[in-house]
């Protein structure tokens, strides 16, 4: 699947990721449901995108496709150059490994490791040591200096996702894929997260791909995609809040 | 990761330690036996060891062939000129003449006795002293018709020395004046066995050996080693004796004490593996549960980068864990247990000797490599079902693993599987020339098959039968009972595996007790066939011999019309060694046979000097008519040439006869000190009080010997079987109360993963006591399945058993299985006290926002 397009396409040097294409359609026959109608997409180096929709557009089944934890029916993603829609699954847990970070709505951190642990954890199954430096600069950076021996059931929600992000950076990754990350939090701690979030794009060169229904967690990207019905209706770049807002209403949502 | 498995596993410590339990009691079984078995035999050994200190060279009778192990058979003794003529030889230091064998004391007309342990009588010679392994504590050391007895005994009796004491043996009970006390030179203690001490004139009159003598031990000169001075003594025996060295005689000594331990550890051991194996099923449920229940946080270490193989280590490396924790308490428990193993053995009536727990490094490893053996290999399904969890599940509510990529084949596998297994245990019982351990391999393995199938078919079966047996709860639960059995039914898989785990147990009691009453039944009919009333005279334990005297005692009785007294032992016929009898003529008043070949009862008459008869099986196989001669060689080396004259059908249950039968005159001129196995004997009005008064009197004599009716006969025969079979329940209990924990543990991971229902049913008005009750129904739902197909199964087992062998007939043990079901209902009672408790405390609000 997908892979007539691979040598066609000229790879733009500063393309994290790259999607072609991505068509996702569950169930067969009759039945048959398409998430995702052929949706073209480049993240470049260094940026953040927000993909935007109302529930049910495809959004979250555009990040699984990018992230490599679902299959495309039709389609391509390239991450750092690699085609990953036909990687087997030892090859997947290779490019996880050195290319992709997480953040998920719930956080999922594991309970029975304190924040430093869970921070390192990606390093640890990959069999490498912290830089220690670099590990100290990541929790300052998040705030969690004086949380490292915390467990995540001694931590508030907001605390939780900043150990959540921290583990996302810790490997460095071509690309982060963050799941709704405020949406599991109030509207203050939802501000402090979206701020590091932009934080570490500035300050790290950071390349994200953020998925959120929330018009003020999608003004902090540089580029905003909006989806409906599995297709990209829309994009802005350095948009605000309400421009978003405006964008959505249009949209009918 | 390591870490990642290693606190998880301590996190959930509540399930941990229940999931431990299952392994704890299997490894606790493994180790309880070894040191049981190890202990007794270091006590045995140190008994013989102190029997034979300072003895360099002993003589004993050689029998002219290699004896069976039933115990009625001795070698036979030896001449007493044998014992100046070794003095006199020139390496012998000193030696000393012993006879010995069962001595019964009697106490106002009763047997002294403790649970089932022996009654040892033996000659003491304190003039030797390097040759007498017994102490004096009290008194003197015993003249003509004195005795000393072990201290032990008599502070429990409390005897006093110059009291009287009854002392029967291979005689009529002979009076005996205490002349002391004394105390047996090892630290050992001897269990319940009774010790008495004769000089040599008194315990051959007592043992009937008057001029005979059953061993002789020497001792070397200094510088002389036990080889050369056996050596030595080899040159001057006669024929039907044997020298060995005493070491070599302390080891042949406790070889029979030996071989016994080991089928007591084999037997044992096998029960601590149907522990282990049930508490495997238990561990591989419990693991996939939390799996299931763990899905995104394995999902989420997808995502991190882990691969599935490192996924599936944390898995195993967590069982490794639980395996060694538990292998290790188990053994701690093991040794407790060894301890409690003693008492149940004395509770049943069989007291062991013991000189401290024995723990041997062997006894650790082997305990250790099982345990954790087990627990990883029950580990790697579930681990191998880890590698299934999608990394997509760390961001999706509520997903459900894929289908593995055999689970298309696992209906036909499993069907397969347990074919396989039956094939495997018809195999082994109805092909031929296998062999015990081939016969035993077979039938375990297949066995083992069997129950895996079962169990993986079961999840199959698991939604109607909850249906079922879910019934009453439905219908008399009111809403609790109806949702529990919706509960038993939705994860059928599941209810499956935890029903698994009890059924094992219960197809194994189920199968004991049809075998017990298949022989139990055979046995009965064989007695009413064979004997048609009247009473019988064993001894008071039921198998020993019993003197003849005793038999002649009961024949004098007034409105005695007939006796058949039954000789039994070790013969050599056509180059074999058989069980063979002896009986007298009245045989043909007693026994009621099924003669073949135009035979009659007037077999027993004509026996005379040369006649036989034989059971139908051993004349087939020897091809024996009517007249086909046969020499039957007694083990003191005297042989006798008879002639067929009988040949007879036994019942199913079998007789009292062996495979050959002489008369008893016959016997008494080959066997030494011949003895009764039992007397029959029948009366004028049958079965009276008067009668039975009579007989009694008659044998005031031999307080050994025992009065029976014919129902008594049966139910005292049976008895041994059902001690035995007490054991055995015991012993599948264990099995049982691991899968009890099992699904203890089931109960409380799907509580906790209805958390969020629970308090949803709570919100909406469902009281605890509600709560409770729907827990304890699907419990017992679970439990019940695991006990209908557990019974079923053992009887399908018990019947396969009953059909192969020859003296056991199929019988339905519908009381047990009635117990058996009840049982299971009990097990989930009980299971879900806990869970139920923990399932109604949870707080509404807490539960709801649970997440």
């Amino acid at each position: 699947m997908g892979e007539q397009s691979k040598g066609d396409l000229a790879v733009p040097a500063n393309a994290a990721v790259e999607a072609r294409g991505l068509v996702r359609r569950y169930g067969e026959g009759e039945t048959a449901v398409e998430a995702l109608r052929g949706v073209d997409l480049d993240v470049r180096s260094g940026e953040l995108v927000a993909v935007m929709g109302p529930s049910g557009s495809g959004k979250s089944t555009l990040m699984h496709l990018l992230a490599g934890l679902d299959k495309p029916t039709a389609g391509t993603v390239q991450i750092a150059g690699t085609e990953i829609t036909n990687l087997d699954d030892s090859k997947l847990t290779r490019l996880r490994r050195e290319h992709i970070g997480f953040v998920f709505q719930f956080f999922n951190l594991l309970p029975m490791l304190d924040a430093e642990e869970n921070v390192i954890l990606p390093l640890s199954i990959a069999g490498e040591k912290p830089d220690k430096a670099w590990l100290d600069s990541l929790l300052g950076q998040m705030g969690l200096t004086d949380r490292r021996r915390h467990r995540p059931s001694e931590l508030s929600g907001g605390q939780q996702q900043r150990v959540a992000i921290a583990r996302s950076l810790v490997t460095r990754p071509t690309i982060l894929f963050a799941d709704e990350p405020t949406g599991n939090l109030d509207s203050k701690t939802s501000g402090e997260i979206l701020e590091l979030m932009r934080a570490s794009v500035d300050a790290y060169g950071q390349t994200t791909v953020m998925v959120t229904h929330e018009a003020r967690a999608a003004a902090i990207a540089d580029r905003i995609l909006f989806l409906e019905d599995g297709s990209i209706v829309k994009e802005l770049r350095g948009a605000s809040q309400q421009d978003v807002l405006a964008v959505m209403n249009s949209l009918g949502t | 990761m390591i870490r990642v498995a290693l606190r998880g596993m301590l996190r959930r410590k509540l399930r941990t330690v229940l999931t431990a339990i299952a392994i704890v009691l299997g490894v606790a079984l493994i180790t309880g036996t070894y040191v049981l078995t190890d202990s007794i035999k270091g006590a045995f050994g140190g008994i013989f060891t102190q029997v034979y200190r300072g003895t360099d060279a002993t003589v004993t009778g050689k029998s002219a062939f290699s004896l069976s192990n039933n115990g009625t058979t001795t070698a036979p003794p030896f001449g007493q000129s044998l014992l100046p003529k070794i003095r006199n030889l020139p390496d012998v230091a000193d030696a000393v003449g012993g006879v010995g064998g069962n001595a019964h004391l009697i106490l106002d007309g009763k047997v002294v006795h403790f649970g089932g342990a022996p009654n040892l009588g033996f000659s003491v010679d304190p003039k030797r002293p390097a040759l007498n392994s017994l102490a004096l504590v009290e008194g003197n050391w015993p003249g003509t018709n004195q005795i000393v007895i072990d201290q032990a005994t008599g502070n429990k009796k409390d005897l006093k020395v110059g009291q009287t004491i009854g002392v029967q043996a291979n005689g009529p009970t002979l009076q005996m004046r205490i002349s002391g006390f004394v105390h047996f030179g090892g630290a050992s203690s001897l269990g319940g066995a009774t010790l008495s001490g004769f000089n040599l004139p008194t315990a051959q009159r007592l043992f009937q050996r008057i001029g005979k003598l059953d061993q002789i031990r020497a001792k070397a000169k200094p510088g002389v080693t036990p080889a050369k001075l056996a050596d030595e003594i080899r040159t001057i025996l006669p024929p039907h004796t044997q020298v060995r060295t005493g070491q070599a005689q302390a080891k042949s000594d406790a070889k029979d004490t030996e071989s016994f331990l080991n089928f007591l550890q084999d037997f044992l051991l096998a029960f601590g593996g149907i522990a282990l194996f049930v508490g495997s099923f238990v561990i591989a449920n419990s693991l996939s549960i939390t799996i299931t229940q763990r899905t995104r946080e394995l999902a989420t270490l997808r995502t991190l980068g882990a691969s599935r193989r490192q996924v599936r280590r944390s898995i195993v490396i967590e069982g490794f864990a639980i395996g060694t924790l538990a292998s290790i308490l188990g053994i701690a428990v093991g040794l407790g247990l060894g301890v409690g193993l003693f008492k149940l053995f004395d509770l049943v009536g069989f007291t062991l000797p013991n000189n401290g727990l024995v723990l041997h490094q062997r006894t650790v490893i082997v305990a250790l490599v099982v345990g954790i053996l087990v627990t990883v290999i029950a580990s790697l399904r579930p681990a191998f079902r880890a590698t299934r969890v999608p990394p997509i599940a760390a961001a999706r509510e509520g997903s459900e693993l894929p289908p593995g990529r055999f689970a298309k084949y696992r209906p036909i596998g499993s069907a397969l599987l347990t074919a396989l297994g039956f094939a495997l245990v018809i195999y082994g019982l109805f092909a031929h020339g296998l062999g015990t351990k081939g016969v035993l391999l077979s039938m375990g393995v297949g066995t083992l098959l069997i129950f895996i199938g079962v169990s993986l078919l079961a999840a199959r079966f698991a939604r109607p039968l909850a249906w079922v047996l879910g019934a009453p709860a439905s219908r008399f639960g009111g809403a609790a009972g109806a949702l529990a059995r919706d509960n038993a039914r939705r994860n059928p898989q599941r209810t499956a595996s935890t029903a698994s785990a009890l059924m094992i147990g219960l197809a194994l009691v189920t199968l004991v007790a049809v075998i017990a009453a298949g022989i139990t039944k055979s046995f009965r009919g064989a007695v009413n066939d064979l004997w048609v009333s009247g009473y019988a005279i064993t001894a008071q334990n039921n198998f020993d011999p019993i003197p003849i005297a005793a038999g002649n005692a009961a024949a004098r009785t007034p409105g005695v019309q007939a006796i058949a007294n039954v000789r039994g032992g070790d013969a050599e016929i056509l180059n074999g060694v058989h069980q063979a009898t002896a009986v007298g003529p009245g045989g043909a008043q007693i026994f009621n046979m099924t003669w073949l070949d135009g035979g009659n009862s007037t077999v027993f008459t004509r026996l005379g000097a040369h006649g036989a008869f034989t059971d139908k099986s051993f004349a087939k196989s020897h091809n024996l008519t009517i007249g086909s001669p046969l020499t039957l060689t007694a083990p003191t080396g005297k042989s006798i040439d008879v002639k067929v004259i009988g040949i007879f059908d036994p019942p199913t249950g079998g007789s009292p006869f062996g495979v050959v039968t002489i008369s008893d005159k016959a016997w008494d001129k080959i066997y030494d000190t011949p003895q009764n196995l039992f007397s029959f004997v029948r009366m004028k009005g049958g079965e009276t009080d008067a009668d039975r008064a009579a007989l009694e009197r008659q044998l005031k004599a031999f307080p050994n010997a025992k009065v029976q009716t014919k129902k008594e006969f049966i139910d005292n025969q049976i008895s041994g079987l059902n001690a035995i079979l007490n054991v055995l329940f015991v012993l599948l209990a264990l099995s049982v109360i691991v899968s009890l924990f099992g699904i203890v543990n089931t109960l409380i991971l799907t509580v906790f993963e209805r958390t969020r229902e629970l308090g949803m049913l709570r919100a909406i008005g469902m009281t605890r006591r509600q709560v409770r009750r729907m827990i304890r129904a699907e419990s017992v739902i679970t439990a019940l399945m695991g006990g209908v197909i557990g019974i079923a199964l053992g009887l399908v087992l018990g019947g396969l058993l009953a059909a192969r062998i020859d003296f056991i007939v199929f019988a339905l043990p519908w009381k047990q299985v009635i117990f058996f079901a009840i049982a299971a209902v009990v097990v989930g009672v009980v299971a879900a006290i806990f869970p139920a408790r923990r399932a109604a405390k949870l707080n509404v609000l807490e539960a709801l926002q649970y997440e």
